[in-house]
């Protein structure tokens, strides 16, 4: 069976917290590479949250958000969210798409230029986590959507529910000039996984 | 209207009266809700997961359909419903991402709901209306004194169940 969030020992988190670090740190120089900007990132915050805090993070469960999602197979398994305020996706695609339009709709241009985004920036953090343990992972093409913020959480909370009742959430935001654009990434593995990645790290027996 | 009582992922709680009880951004979650007419008893249960016994760490009862019901149905008792003329509806069980594969997470809306609609069969409990399923988040509010729910989304309008 898995371990849970809350079994876990400090050493065992740390590591949980630097592959964070690294995952998102690699997609955040890819992200500067695709739009040939520089890409400030804040150092990448670690939380283990409460489910009811983790619908609060981007403004309030109602708040629309949008929201990338990867499953990842192979020697580990799991899911990648990767998720945004409508206002940083709107930036993020008008800045890909040389554009600058003054809205909150997303366009279906809009979308597959994020979901582009998405793949690219879900590709370097796991290229980063195989290279890291050794571990082969294969990830699956990303699908969108957006919604009110908890409906989209609903998804990530659901599996880490199923080991436990905290999340262990991955924050890391990106900053162009004067433009925030805050993301959130979610590494999810399954339960079995958990276990898996930490005895490929040298952290569990 | 009474007071508001907001219902966290994975939790539930009851009023009566004016009361009105609230969940917000349902996605695979189901919201389960048992109703006295008479006594105006109202109850919700925002449930995450279809069983408690397939998980080993489950010590919040309510986040299973399983548990989680029977708990939600100790309370309304406790607030004076009684247990025959109580009925229920049900919102929620969407799935908010697609993929092609065959991936049983990716359906635990719909596993979610049907272990709800299995518990309130077992339980003798008459489901009233629901609005489960798409691939949509709902927000929805419970009104003690009608039984009234209404469901609220981003872009598909609002209604009452």
């Amino acid at each position: 069976m898995g371990i849970s969030i809350e079994e876990m020992n400090n050493v065992q988190l740390d590591v949980l917290k630097e592959i964070g670090n690294i995952g998102a740190g690699n997609a955040a120089t890819a992200l500067a590479k695709m739009l040939n900007r520089k890409i400030d990132m804040n150092v990448p915050k670690v939380e283990i949250l409460e489910f009811k805090e983790v619908a609060e993070l981007l403004g309030g469960a109602e708040k629309p958000v949008c929201g990338i999602y990867f499953n990842f197979e192979g020697d580990l398994t799991g899911n990648i969210m990767f998720l945004l305020t409508v206002k940083s996706a709107k930036m993020l695609a008008n800045m890909l798409l040389f554009k600058e339009e003054d809205s909150d709709i997303l366009t279906e241009i809009d979308q597959s230029a994020l979901q582009e985004i998405g793949n690219i920036l879900s590709g370097a953090y796991v290229s980063s986590l195989t290279t890291l343990t050794g571990l082969n992972m294969k990830i699956s093409i990303p699908s969108l959507t957006i919604d009110m913020a908890g409906a989209i959480l609903s998804v990530p909370i659901i599996q880490y529910g199923q080991v436990g009742d905290k999340v262990l959430l991955i924050e890391t935001e990106f900053k162009e000039g004067m433009d925030d654009i805050k993301g959130y990434f979610f590494l999810v593995p399954d339960v079995e996984s958990f276990e898996v990645l930490l005895k490929s790290l040298g952290v569990l027996e | 209207m009474g007071e508001i009582i907001k219902v966290g992922m994975a939790d539930l709680n009851v009023t009566r009266g004016d009361g009105v009880l609230t969940t917000l951004g349902l996605g695979s979650c189901v919201g389960v809700t048992l109703y006295d007419p008479i006594k105006k008893v109202a109850g919700l249960a925002h449930i995450m997961l279809p069983s408690s016994k397939t998980i080993r760490n489950n010590t919040n009862p309510a986040k299973f359909a399983d548990t989680g019901i029977l708990l939600l149905l100790e309370k309304v008792l406790k607030l004076g419903a009684s247990k025959s003329r109580l009925v229920s509806k049900l919102a929620g069980g969407a799935q908010m991402f697609s993929f092609s594969n065959k991936n049983d997470i990716m359906k635990i809306g719909e596993r979610n709901a049907l272990a709800c609609k299995e518990m309130l069969n077992e339980l003798k409990i008459p489901i009233l209306a629901e609005d489960i399923g798409g691939n949509f988040g709902r927000t929805i509010e419970l009104y003690a004194d009608t039984g009234i729910i209404v469901v609220k989304t981003i872009g598909r309008g609002t209604k009452q169940i």
